[in-house]
């Protein structure tokens, strides 16, 4: 809420500058959106008054004025304003001013004569056309008949108030008036306020019950409606000072009628709404919910079609009113208005707020609406609208209102402990300070046993229900800043991250020392790359019931599709090396309320793992690099399983030749290969390598843990042996001869050499490895060695058909 | 002549030849010439046994000498020429040291990484443990157990993606209070939990709003936990992230699942509190929100209000790494551009 510090001060001594009153609010009430003045950045703009007017000698619509801006002299200036004359009081930014938009005026010719100086509307002040008065859209502002030539302009028009805009949470409805906002800043600084109400003076003889009639069937639609006649008015601008109240405020001026509404809504929170009776299509009031589709046109000229969930105000049952949230064209008052009535009730908050949305119609009713509304201040807000439009609009104030329903303005009693006060503030306050807080709080308490307090809330705070709330207003009351600050006391349990968490973590630093990026990727995607690049595939994934965009319907099924993405993005920006792993949640809807969730660590790597050097060959990313990563992280977690790399010509996305299933122990955990050439067309992504892995079934794998064996102190004993097989025998195939017939002292196996190019007969290749032979306790003869190895060679010959080169 | 003259003179000629030997190979050859089996000096020594028996001494031991000297300035030319010999080579080998070293394959942990493990490892240190949830949530526990009932306004300003009534994308950590409350077993202690993850929104994304987000819950409920303890707790976390030097304001704010709410600013750490675009003008910036956990939290997910209470706090590692770098999109974070990932080296 715009809260005008210059009303604030018509209603509390207070001495505070108003910087330092925001500060004060911000810290202990409401937060703080900005702090300014309409005057802001403004310069040299004073009153003047047109001495003469006259028309332009080379221009149509120009005039040439002569204007007393309080100087020996009057000086020229050139208006164009249709409304400018001899006579009226006008704003004036002279040579060097500074208006709106921090435009700079300078003296000049306007088609040939001399200007010194600009006649401006309020626009041109920085007034939005939201806040500026109508009558003045054509022309020039003009000031009243006592404006001072030569003074600055500033007071007349309030723009020398400070506005504090207060940025007020759902809770404190009570801070979206100058009422409320009065009562909390006397409490924290535990003024008194002295906060003026304006009673009706006179009633007239005719009785409101005979003009109109009203009935509320359904109470929880409008627990207070109440509705008083205005008959006579005279339609006209509402005086300066009120004008200003509302531009203040960010509202803007209409006429008389209107502005009494808004000004009672800025100071009670109460909001009002007046009807031109006389265009009413009846006189028996009603609210009630809309039949579905009925049509209803508001003040904006917009016709709405309403739901039987929205709620209006009718008169013989025709809508008048979307209720709480804007009136209708029809029935508004206008120039011709006599007749007012003028309407004050209660609304359900949720009606109201779901209606404003649905329409997109948020206004500063309804805004007060759905925060609520002081139950205490409905006739008092009714009567002083009345006796205000009565004054300045004239007309008669029509005895009684007509009341269909009202909600009692219920106190409530609240019983609070002082030890329990202390024990959840963390504070040693005595009970007189806990009690002077009630009493600047205004709040009745009464001290019954020795630690118990009764406080009365006052209806004005209808958010405050429990003892909590009242904790609350101690402590801001009291100063945040004043609260000792302390750490909880040490306890028993130690904390610290799950064997899993720190899992987790471990993998994500394996990942970044082998050269790979944290990527973050969206978990929401389209259906078809949900369902992509699944480990163990699920048909479906969970999918949104309202999707905000065609990109994010779904939950992903694997981590590797927004990857993919990622590469896309960055490829499409020229970064052409790209190595990203990303770890994270899968959803693998499995029957239950809701998917499966599983940990998943992937990765995608396109063009160099490490950048080109003018030192190292030129080694673009390939199956082997990133198996190789894959094995350095299963070996780094320590998986005690058989860990095997089986091809699969079976993943749709994924190279049929390029790509392995990773098994433990014959258990599926996840696979590596390259992405199917046209799936990397449709990313838009060159040649990329992909890896994803179940971190679950990793956290749950057995580990080995770590051992000491001794080292060998005899000497290893190498030897070379280079087989001829056929193309498709397998390393694994050789490796597993090897293992099998290698012999008690065969320590490792080294793969050195694969050759499959010229020279070898077709369909063959060539693989070469290093055996190395040791044993713990004694020096290996030549011998044995040879014996261990011819049983390997003999073993390579008869399974696998080798031929020993 | 006779042999000591001799003597004299092969060694003058030796030590010439020494001085003049330029390179290993000339050196050996003198060594073999002058102190070889062949050599003048050994056929000088074969003569001794012409000499007398009192000569023979005198003789032989300047002999001895001439032999050792040559020696001696063979060895000192070898290892001078052997010196000469290695600065050679190595300045040979001389490489271009500005030249770039070969690149080591490093990557980087995401940013929003590095502040939810920042966040993670000072709450652990403070003996928290860490709980994580589920994204895909129950209703019941994003909403309804944390005081937040059907049209509650609180929910408009969550815009919500749901699945069906019953199951939605969570819309924030606190799901976890209700979660651990309902869990923890408080005859062994109080519950000291943080909770980061992801979390979303039914919003568009642009500069500053993202339907995926990151929050990091903390909640901390025993018999004897207070307000103070809160803003000590806050002061911590702001001050270790964002430096000791700035202040911790406390604001009243309002979440349903707390009473009293606050949210905490801090000293804007880019004007220092002057007032600047960052802060707008205010001299503060609001990092976190917390509050006392709501009685209705506690009593729903059956805790007793009278007995047990504590406090409850959220931030947002998307808006701290904003905050803290001057990150002016938000998309940047899930869009994983490369040059962006690799801004936010971890150092030391």
């Amino acid at each position: 809420m715009k809260v005008s510090y210059q009303w604030l001060k018509e209603y509390l001594d207070i001495d505070v500058a108003p910087r330092d009153l925001a500060e004060k609010i911000a810290r202990t009430s409401v937060d703080i959106n900005d702090v300014y003045s309409l005057s802001d950045g403004l310069k040299k703009i004073v009153v003047g008054e047109v001495e003469t007017c006259e028309p332009h000698p080379d221009s149509d619509h120009l005039h040439v004025c002569q204007v007393n801006v309080g100087e020996d002299e009057p000086i020229q200036i050139v208006c164009g304003a249709p409304n400018v004359a001899a006579g009226e009081k006008v704003i004036v930014a002279l040579h060097g001013a500074r208006i709106g938009d921090n435009v700079k005026i300078k003296r000049g010719k306007i088609r040939g004569v001399q200007s010194n100086g600009m006649l401006c509307a309020l626009q041109e002040l920085g007034f939005s056309d939201k806040i500026a008065p109508k009558d003045y859209d054509e022309g020039i502002y003009l000031l009243p008949d006592d404006a001072k030539p030569g003074d600055s302009v500033f007071p007349y028009l309030g723009m020398d108030d400070t506005i504090i805009d207060t940025d007020v949470t759902p809770n404190r409805g009570d801070m979206l008036s100058i009422y409320g906002n009065v009562n909390d800043i006397a409490a924290f600084y535990g003024l008194k306020p002295h906060f003026k109400e304006l009673a009706i003076k006179k009633e007239g003889d005719e009785k409101t019950a005979d003009l109109v009639k009203t009935t509320v069937n359904d109470e929880k639609i409008s627990p207070t409606y109440k509705l008083r006649i205005i008959k006579g008015v005279k339609i006209a601008d509402s005086p300066l000072w009120m004008q200003i109240k509302l531009w203040n405020s960010g509202i803007r001026p209409v006429n008389n009628v209107v502005d009494v509404t808004n000004y009672i809504l800025l100071k009670y929170g109460q909001p009002l709404h007046s009807y031109d009776y006389d265009k009413l299509p009846g006189h028996q009031f009603g609210v009630r919910h809309a039949n579905k589709d009925e049509k209803f046109t508001t003040l904006d000229g917009d016709e709405q079609t309403l739901i039987e969930n929205d709620i209006v105000v009718t008169a013989d049952d025709q809508p008048i009113a979307l209720a709480g949230t804007m009136g209708g064209e029809g029935t508004a008052v206008a120039d011709d208005t006599t007749t007012v009535a003028l309407e004050a009730a209660i609304f359900d908050p949720i009606m109201v707020r779901k209606q404003a949305r649905r329409l997109d119609l948020h206004s500063e009713s309804s805004m007060r609406f759905e925060r609520g509304i002081n139950p205490a201040t409905v006739e008092t807000a009714l009567n002083e609208a009345a006796e205000l439009i009565s004054e300045l609009a004239g007309g008669e104030i029509t005895q009684g209102i007509v009341t269909a329903s009202e909600k009692p303005a219920q106190d409530k009693q609240i019983t609070l402990s002082l030890s329990k006060v202390n024990h959840v503030l963390g504070t040693n306050l005595k009970m007189a300070e806990v009690t002077d807080i009630f009493k600047r709080l205004a709040f009745p308490a009464t001290v019954s046993e020795d630690d118990q307090i009764v406080v009365t809330v006052p209806a004005r705070r209808w958010d405050i229900f429990v003892a909590a709330d009242l904790y609350e207003e101690i402590a801001r009351i009291y100063g945040y800043d004043n609260l000792p600050a302390t750490l909880p006391v040490m306890t028993r349990n130690h904390g610290g991250l799950t064997a899993r968490q720190k899992f987790i973590r471990a993998s994500r630093h394996d990942m970044e020392g082998m050269g790979l990026d944290q990527a973050i990727s969206y978990s929401l995607t389209t259906v078809e790359k949900a369902k992509q690049f699944q480990i163990d595939p699920v048909d479906e994934p969970m999918k949104l019931d309202f999707p905000m965009s065609s990109d994010h319907v779904a939950t992903r099924m694997s981590i590797i599709s927004g990857l993919l993405i990622d590469v896309a993005y960055n490829v499409a920006r020229n970064v052409n090396d790209v190595a990203l792993y990303e770890e994270g949640r899968v959803f693998l809807p499995k029957g239950g309320e809701r998917p499966e969730e599983q940990e998943h660590l992937a990765a995608a790597i396109t063009g160099h793992l490490l950048a080109n050097s003018w030192h190292l060959d030129d080694q673009p990313v390939d199956f082997f690099q990133v198996k190789g990563i894959v094995e350095r992280y299963l070996h780094n977690l320590g998986i005690a399983g058989e860990i095997a790399y089986v091809a699969d010509d079976q993943r749709p996305e994924m190279h049929p030749g390029r790509t392995a299933d990773i098994l433990i122990d014959g258990q599926l955990v996840g696979f590596v290969g390259q992405v199917h050439p046209t799936v990397a067309k449709d990313y838009k992504i060159p040649e990329t390598y992909v890896f994803e892995l179940n971190l679950e079934d990793l956290i749950a794998a057995d580990k080995v843990a770590n051992e000491y064996h001794p080292i060998s102190k005899y000497p290893a004993i190498t030897r070379d042996i280079a087989l001829l097989v056929d193309k498709n025998v397998t390393n694994a195939d050789v490796l597993a001869v090897i293992k099998k017939r290698g012999g008690a002292f065969l320590k490792n196996i080294h793969l050195f050499d694969v050759y499959s190019g010229l020279h070898l007969p077709k369909g063959k290749k060539s693989l070469a490895y290093t055996l190395t032979y040791q044993d713990v306790h004694n020096t290996l003869t030549e011998d044995q060695v040879n014996k261990a190895f011819d049983k390997v060679t003999n073993a390579l010959v008869d399974d696998l058909g080798a031929e020993i080169r | 002549m006779g042999l000591r003259d001799k003597l004299t003179e092969l060694r003058e000629q030796g030590l010439e030849e020494i001085k003049n030997s330029k390179d290993l190979k000339k050196i050996n050859e003198v060594r073999v010439k002058m102190l070889g089996k062949k050599g003048p000096i050994t056929s000088v020594l074969r003569g001794m046994r012409d000499l007398s028996a009192e000569e023979r001494p005198v003789v032989g031991q300047f002999a001895n000498k001439v032999r050792d000297d040559l020696t001696e300035a063979i060895e000192a030319r070898r290892t001078e020429l052997e010196q000469a010999a290695l600065n050679a080579e190595l300045a040979a080998e001389k490489v271009d040291v500005t030249l770039p070293g070969t690149p080591v394959a490093q990557g980087q942990s995401h940013v929003i990484q590095q502040i939810i493990d920042q966040v993670v490892d000072l709450f652990v240190s403070m003996g928290y443990e860490v709980a994580v949830g589920d994204e895909v949530e129950q209703e019941v526990y994003n909403f309804e157990k944390l005081n937040l009932p059907k049209d509650h306004p609180a929910r408009d300003m969550q815009d919500t993606f749901y699945v069906t009534p019953k199951v939605l994308m969570r819309t924030q950590t606190s799901p976890m209070q209700a979660r651990m409350l309902e869990k923890h077993d408080f005859s062994q202690g109080p519950l000291k939990m943080i909770s980061p993850g992801k979390v979303y929104r039914r919003d568009t994304d642009d500069a500053t709003h993202s339907h995926q987000f990151n929050q990091i819950e903390g909640m901390v409920v025993g018999k004897h936990i207070t307000m103070a303890d809160l803003k000590g707790t806050l002061e911590v976390v702001a001050q270790s992230l964002f430096g000791d030097k700035l202040q911790v304001r406390l604001r009243p704010s309002y979440f349903p699942f707390t009473e009293p709410s606050v949210e905490a600013d801090i000293t804007c750490f880019n004007c220092m509190g002057k007032g600047c675009a960052i802060c707008k003008h205010t001299g503060w910036i609001e990092v976190l929100g917390a509050g006392m956990v709501h009685p209705n939290v506690l009593k729903m997910s059956g805790v007793d209000p009278e007995e047990f209470g504590g406090f409850a706090f959220g931030l947002g590692p998307d808006r701290f790494a904003m905050l803290k770098y001057g990150v002016d999109d938000i998309r940047n974070f899930y869009q994983n551009d490369v040059r962006f990932l690799n801004q936010f080296d971890e150092k030391g």
